[in-house]
């Protein structure tokens, strides 16, 4: 299947862009008449992605970012953070809800969250060469609109 | 992130408004900390009606809070929390171990 549409944006690890990521995410998958929570799980998932590359994948640089979103014909929207940082050893591991490598100012429940606000979540790791999270959702045609 | 506080008779009420993310979880943190040390309150009301966003980095910011209150003996109700915020507390479970009340 073949994207109806697409852009990416590259951006520095800051917490600073964590509400730039999410608010650029949400515009773009307005085209698809999203409901508001709807648009709320796109913002979170988000969220929860780029704040992953943030603390983890770059825990004392900053480095870069990469978001990529595309619509595709059958009205879903699809996620793509990508970075180059330290990549993760175990991944399912990673994914059990409440699993952290953060401590106290995390909880281990970034991955569930995605995959539960989401259709479906992928990611592809490898240690000290990075890691690609991908995510989709199919936005709800509503009645009475073309 | 805004917020607000009023105390009565050991009651401490913190309004929290626009969004939690990691960004904005430190300053937070950090701010409610103060608040509970130099107040010492029974209760803590944390009123989340005008919150727009949170994501996990709020859950780990509730769950501290509440620890901190129980270390000083009090608790802490989070209350008219608002339909995304209230999915990912949902999500997380945490309407399990902490007094929460959902908006309608
Ligand atoms: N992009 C990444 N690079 C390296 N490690 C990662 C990345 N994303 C996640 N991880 C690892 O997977 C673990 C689980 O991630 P998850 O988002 O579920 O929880 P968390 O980030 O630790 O806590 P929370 O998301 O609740 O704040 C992290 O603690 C970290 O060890
Ligand atoms: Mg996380």
């Amino acid at each position: 299947m073949r994207p109806i549409n697409q852009v990416k944006m590259e951006f520095d690890s800051r917490s600073a862009n964590e509400g730039f990521a999410r608010a650029a995410a949400a515009c773009f998958a307005a085209q698809l008449d999203p409901t508001l929570e709807e648009l709320g799980d796109v913002k979170t998932a988000v969220s929860e992605a780029v704040t992953n590359v943030i603390v983890h994948a770059y825990p004392d640089a900053i480095g870069r970012v990469l978001l990529r979103l595309r619509l595709f014909e059958d009205n879903t929207v699809e996620i793509t953070v990508r970075d180059w940082g330290v990549g993760i050893p175990d991944l399912e591991k990673a994914r059990e809800p409440m699993f952290t490598t953060g401590g106290a100012d995390r909880s281990g429940m970034g991955f569930t969250i995605m995959e539960s606000f989401m259709d479906a979540m992928r990611v592809r790791s490898a240690v000290g060469k990075g890691t690609t999270v991908t995510m989709r959702k199919k936005i709800s045609v509503r009645v009475g609109r073309p | 992130m805004p917020m607000t506080c009023t105390a009565k008779n050991r009651e401490l009420t913190v309004r929290l408004s626009g969004e939690i993310d990691h960004h904005a979880a430190r300053q937070l943190m950090l701010e409610l900390d103060r608040e509970i040390e130099s107040r010492f309150p029974r209760r803590l009301v944390l009123d989340l009606a005008q919150l727009t966003f949170m994501d996990s980095s709020g859950i780990a910011v509730l769950l501290r809070t509440c620890r901190r209150m129980q270390e000083v003996r009090g608790t802490m109700q989070v209350v008219n929390v608002p339909r995304q915020p209230a999915k990912v507390i949902r999500a997380a479970n945490l309407h399990k171990v902490l007094s929460v009340s959902f908006l309608p």
